[in-house]
């Protein structure tokens, strides 16, 4: 009872890597909270899928292994939640902002009347003083987010109303194995108990996932171009330089909503978190939802003619200048200098 | 075959062109500096919802928003393009809102519509960018849902299907489900159409009550002969909505704080483009080894 539970999402029978960043974060904040860490997998062809996750300090892993369950579709994955937490009380739920979380998040929440907050970039454990009512809550979980087109971070929290519920994007946690032989029990529930035959009303006629064009998210160098980069056109010589220092190209949402870029490569808070060890931010006036998906990189260089661009605040190195100018100078030099 | 479609708006600040003015201060969102417009994903599932009433004549479509007496523009807009009629839920104790007193509100609101079959909306709103509000009115109507849509590809309403293209995580998948159904439209899908001429000179002096309490009507006796002009307001009482769960008070996320954003200044170095200082940063980056 009310212990901290993270949903697993699930790729055909593979835990989908942003639920394990999560149950890493969750076994965190169970420590800290002092509590027990659960997971619900739920899926077709399930046999030993706890392996995949119970490494990650996983107390207890709920499986719920029938057909229908994969693919998923709202209402049986719904019910299994709502079931489960009915019974178990969770004080926490933590699961991905992706497709699935985003679809399944707000279901849950609504028929527990507990709140949900989205996309949160990080999550502590504090208390909070309702100086009104003259109540002290402990140990709530703070959910923070930017907000509002990226000019406040919000610190949300959920008072009187459990499992406290967020969802997280791939890449804003870190995954961490915590032990390799971590013991924890395995509950294989009765499908039928928790999900009606009704809740199976929506069939998936036709499905296809394709891996990534990029891999973005493991490049050791990014290069991001912003609404600064001005045209589609200019955004060739971003790929031009990624293409000389082997870097994978990104974007911000102001230069994916202008038609510059893909919306695969948008980085920050609504799209990918990338920690490279190099990056190079090109015409990027660095809104908060956009530094949240970049401000672990190791060095940030920032190409901007605008002096007083927030981004330049974060950058190692600023270089005062257009990105039309700058780049072929920069690939110019790479190839004289690298040999 | 003719349906009846529900399409939720929401009326947001333009988050994508945020001014230096945008915040007061205290740290307050300086709402007035902002230009509300239609949610862009709204007008997306607005496209989808007009297709459906070009291919199935009979067909009508309803707006349905919540805001304060100036978002009955977002009703105007839609009666612009080809929609038949829409409600403006505002009220004083629907402010403050979270995701789920918001989805109480408008459920409460399309249960008192009471015939539909198909509800849909924008993914989510540019001002929030949560996507619960879909998923939250599908589950207080008992209803399922399809999220991340791209394409209406089908509607059988003898049969009581719909099918649909969605987005997921790396691919796109069909699916079919039942109707009434909700719907959440993807930013990628259809734009919407541009707003008609002759829709335009029809619906031009179409007001909500507080609207036309604030702006002296041009031709007041138009409401009386032209009932159409008249944009229906509902309040918590006249959906039948239970205070407790409306508003801040029906809202079980707080605020705790909120933080203006400073960035935390490190060293950095400034150069200029000149050849030779772009030239000296390269070769400091391939001396230690960040490139190369």
């Amino acid at each position: 009872m009310n212990n901290v539970f993270v949903y697993c999402e699930i790729e055909g029978t593979n835990v989908a890597d942003v639920s394990l960043e999560l149950l890493t974060k969750g076994r965190k904040l169970a420590n800290q909270l002092g509590c027990q860490l659960e997971a619900i997998i739920a899926g077709s062809g399930l046999k030993d899928v706890e392996k995949q996750v119970l490494p990650f300090g996983v107390d207890k892993v709920h499986v719920f292994d029938a057909p229908g369950l994969f693919p998923y579709t709202s209402l049986p994955h719904s019910s299994i939640l709502i079931n489960l937490f009915k019974e178990e009380k969770p004080q926490i739920c933590l699961m991905g902002a992706t497709v699935i979380g985003r679809d399944l998040g707000p279901r849950v929440s609504s028929a527990l009347t507990s709140g949900l907050t989205a996309d949160c970039t990080s999550l502590e454990i504090g208390s909070h003083e309702d100086k009104k009512a003259g109540i002290t809550y402990e140990n709530l979980l703070y959910q923070i987010r930017p907000a509002f087109g990226g000019n406040i971070v919000a610190t949300i929290i959920n008072p009187e109303h459990r499992p406290q519920m967020a969802t997280v994007r791939e890449g804003v946690m870190k995954k961490e194995i915590l032990d390799e032989n971590y013991k924890g029990e395995v509950i294989q529930h009765d499908v039928a108990k928790y999900v009606p035959e009704t809740d199976y009303v929506v069939k998936v006629i036709d499905r296809h996932v394709e891996k990534a064009k990029h891999n973005l998210k493991g490049a050791p160098i990014v290069v991001a171009g912003g609404y600064g980069v001005g045209s589609k056109e200019n955004f060739n010589l971003l790929f031009d330089l990624a293409k000389e220092l082997h870097a994978e190209v990104g974007a911000s949402r102001a230069a994916v909503d202008a038609g510059f870029c893909d919306h695969d490569r948008q980085i920050g808070q609504t799209g990918v978190t990338v920690r490279p060890k190099l990056y190079i931010a090109c015409g990027i006036s660095g809104q908060i939802q956009h530094i949240a998906g970049m401000q672990d990189a190791s060095i940030i260089i920032s190409i901007n003619n605008d002096e007083n661009a927030p981004i330049n605040a974060i950058a190692d190195y600023v270089i005062n200048g257009t990105v039309e100018e700058v780049l072929p100078k920069m690939i110019k030099y790479y190839k004289k200098n690298s040999k | 075959m003719s349906l009846r479609i529900i399409v939720l708006a929401k009326q947001v600040p333009d988050t994508r062109n945020v001014g230096k003015d945008a915040m007061k201060a205290d740290g307050t969102i300086n709402r007035a500096a902002l230009p509300a417009i239609f949610n862009p994903e709204d007008l997306n599932a607005l496209e989808q919802a007009l297709r459906l009433k070009d291919a199935y004549p009979g067909t009508t479509v309803t707006l349905l928003t919540m805001g304060p007496g100036r978002a009955a523009e977002i009703i105007r807009e839609g009666l612009y393009r080809g929609a038949d009629g829409g409600f403006l839920l505002t009220d004083r104790a629907f402010a403050g809102a979270d995701t789920l007193a918001t989805s109480y509100a408008l459920a409460m609101a399309i249960k008192k519509i009471n015939d539909y079959d198909i509800i849909i909306g924008g993914r989510q709103a540019i001002d929030g960018d949560t996507a619960q509000v879909g998923p939250q009115v599908a589950e207080k109507l008992g209803l399922t849902q399809i999220t991340y849509a791209e394409e209406i590809l089908n509607v059988d309403k003898e049969a009581g299907r719909i099918t649909v293209k969605r987005h997921i995580d790396g691919g796109v998948e069909t699916v079919e489900g039942p109707l009434p159904i909700v719907i959440t439209v993807n930013g990628s899908a259809a734009p919407c159409r541009p707003r008609n001429a002759k829709l335009v000179q029809k619906y031009k002096h179409a007001m909500g009550k507080q609207e036309r309490g604030t702006r002296p009507a041009s031709h007041p006796e138009l409401y009386e002969t032209r009932p159409y002009l008249n944009i229906q307001e509902w309040s918590v009482a006249d959906v039948n909505g239970d205070l407790a769960q409306c508003g801040l008070s029906g809202s079980p996320t707080k605020v705790k704080a909120i933080e203006n954003i400073v960035f935390q200044a490190k060293e950095s170095k400034t150069i200029s483009s000149s050849d030779q200082e772009v030239e000296d940063l390269i070769v400091e980056l391939l001396a230690n080894h960040t490139i190369g």
